[in-house]
């Protein structure tokens, strides 16, 4: 198969964006399965998906973009070895000041799991989503893996289990994975051709041998489709991971994109590498380079089409807690869990919680779409704007410019707002007072928005961004987001029209590489 | 001899622990170790050690030469 595939291959010296703008008649990324056009994605709600496959992911926050606004997952570490090994991740990480995948504070038996899913469901109402995704590969651990779906489905019925895997191992497990009722498996997949994988994967452990070079990523790809296709036909939905990385697979995963969605996975989150130098893994010492988000989101746009993209990754840690974008893994430690006595799990009081919030999700969409409806036929135009939001939550503008930990950035266009992602940056605000070495590296993040929405801002800040371009907007404070981006791009192309304004293309935009440090 | 794990370089990852088909490691104090008593290097087992196939860490699952080389039971 991989012998006579033409792909889009690496080495081939050319800028990224001739090479999607040739395979742009592919839009749509490949025939679409078996099962016809298995609509499917991340973004708005049941319009664009199949009704079956809504049903499952609507209260998922990392499977549906819309529902990561109002539900929240953790993480549980019990699976920490591994069966291949990754030039983007270091074994020996263990940081308590960083978010990024692989990196936990503690591992965690099986029971010790799932007494901490009981806590933080008892505590975090809208938790809805117990993963296991590490580090190390869970299907490498079946044993605590499974054991650990088995208690929480126990005691804690309500809770959708999923895993996210290397898939080396996944071919021998979909039987189980159906069985112990788990409806969402990962599958990171970063290449579908061993001469890219040999770039990616020094080696893997299969079959009581450790194999290396391009026999290894033979192997690795092989099992990784087969694993995917039994899923499938198995009914348990797929969502692939892929790592960009510069040079090395950033080209070639359009065609695993292709390669992915002909076999029947719902969704792909295409991910910037992570690779600092003090990360000490193998690319962070080389010195090999992440994509700046200008790339990253030519790349999401080019594999968009039938099959949607994930957008609102946070690359979070293997044990984080809480809304994505929020970590309160730190509330949860080990000690804490030990402490507790017996853990009552209140089911009741979860799902009226749970009830209070469809009711605001249900408001949110209502609000998006009569702005939407206000938008006029003359109002069609080919000006595309991103805007930068500080939020925390709830689908609302509802946090301090000095206060954000994040940006998340839609793009606007006439037919309407579409969330791209997010932007991790530094506070700009500690203790009160504005740090004025941050305010350059906040620019830089989101240097390619034309405004930044915010509940609040200091004069200074507001200076500094105007004079970088960026419009700060405070006036749609409390408000739903979508909602008051219509607004605002209406308003745009308005002084567009009237030549108030004169409309410019924006830089490109930094991804910040460095540790998260959370604003607790 | 036997194999030994560098306690210093061990990640505690527990990969090594189930593919050793002699039941010789186990977990103490957070990092893992072979008990130089059961190992046979995988002799008879397999073509390669387990532990230093499947470790992480390279150079991490090493010799110890304090043990004379196994020798498989005729």
């Amino acid at each position: 198969m991989q012998a006579n595939t033409e792909h889009i291959g690496i080495d081939t010296g050319k800028p990224l964006e001739q090479l999607l703008e040739k395979i742009a008649d592919h839009k749509g990324c490949g025939t679409s399965s078996d099962g016809g056009k298995a609509s499917c994605g991340s973004s708005d709600g049941p319009a664009d998906m199949a009704p079956e496959v809504w049903e499952k992911v609507k209260n998922h926050p990392c499977y549906s973009e819309e529902a990561h606004h109002h539900y929240a997952r953790m993480h549980v570490a019990v699976a920490p070895a591994c069966n291949i090994h990754c030039n983007y991740c270091n074994r020996k990480y263990d940081c308590a000041n960083e978010s990024r995948p692989g990196v936990v504070s503690e591992k965690l038996t099986p029971e010790q799991a799932s007494k901490k899913v009981l806590a933080v469901a008892s505590a975090i109402p809208q938790m809805t989503v117990l993963g296991i995704a590490g580090p190390g590969d869970p299907l490498a651990n079946p044993a605590k893996t499974f054991k650990t779906f088995e208690l929480i489905a126990k005691t804690a019925p309500d809770i959708k289990l999923c895993l996210s895997t290397n898939g080396l191992t996944l071919p021998d497990h979909v039987d189980t994975i159906k069985a112990f009722n788990v409806d969402h498996v990962t599958i990171t997949i970063n290449m579908v051709d061993p001469e890219v994988g040999q770039h990616i994967y020094p080696w893997i452990f299969y079959k009581n041998k450790r194999y290396t070079g391009i026999e290894a990523a033979r192997i690795l790809t092989e099992r990784q489709l087969l694993g995917l296709e039994m899923l499938t036909a198995a009914g348990v939905l797929a969502k692939i991971n892929s790592v960009m990385i510069p040079g090395i697979n950033d080209k070639h995963l359009v065609e695993v994109n292709r390669a992915v969605k002909s076999r029947g996975a719902f969704l792909h989150n295409i991910m910037p590498l992570i690779s600092a130098p003090e990360h000490g893994t193998v690319f962070g010492l080389n010195g090999q380079r992440g994509p700046s988000a200008q790339e990253l989101k030519a790349l999401q746009d080019a594999c968009e089409g039938e099959m949607n993209m994930m957008r609102h990754c946070r690359q979070c840690r293997a044990d984080a807690v809480g809304l994505l974008g929020e970590d309160r893994s730190a509330e949860f430690t080990t000690e804490k869990i030990d402490e507790m006595s017996e853990v009552v799990y209140d089911a009741e009081t979860r799902k009226a919680y749970q009830e209070l919030v469809e009711s605001e999700r249900l408001e949110k969409v209502a609000a998006k779409e009569a702005a939407l409806a206000e938008m006029s036929d003359d109002e069609v135009s080919d000006i595309k704007i991103l805007i930068a939001v500080a939020t925390k939550g709830q689908g609302r503008v509802n946090e301090h410019f000095g206060h954000a930990t994040e940006f998340q950035i839609y793009e606007m266009s006439s037919a309407g707002s579409k969330f791209v992602g997010h932007r991790r940056v530094d506070l700009y605000c500690q203790g009160g007072f504005g740090e004025e070495e941050t305010l350059p590296s906040v620019v830089r993040a989101i240097n390619d928005c034309h405004a930044v929405f915010v509940a609040k801002i200091g004069g200074c800040p507001r200076d500094e961004l105007k004079a970088a371009g960026i419009d700060p907007v405070d006036r749609f404070a409390h408000e739903f987001i979508e909602e008051s981006a219509i607004t605002y791009f209406k308003e745009y192309l308005a002084k567009v029209r009237s030549h108030e304004v004169v409309h410019e293309m924006r830089g490109d935009a930094d991804i910040r590489q460095g540790a998260y440090i959370s604003a607790a | 001899m036997a194999y030994k794990i560098i306690a210093s370089q061990c990640t505690g990852c527990s990969a090594c622990e189930p593919e050793c088909p002699n039941v010789a490691i186990r977990e103490k104090n957070g990092v893992f170790i072979i008990d130089p008593k059961k190992c046979t290097e995988c002799l008879g087992h397999f073509d390669e050690p387990q532990c230093v196939a499947v470790c992480p860490v390279d150079l991490t699952c090493v010799i110890d030469n304090a043990f004379p080389r196994y020798v498989a039971p005729v």
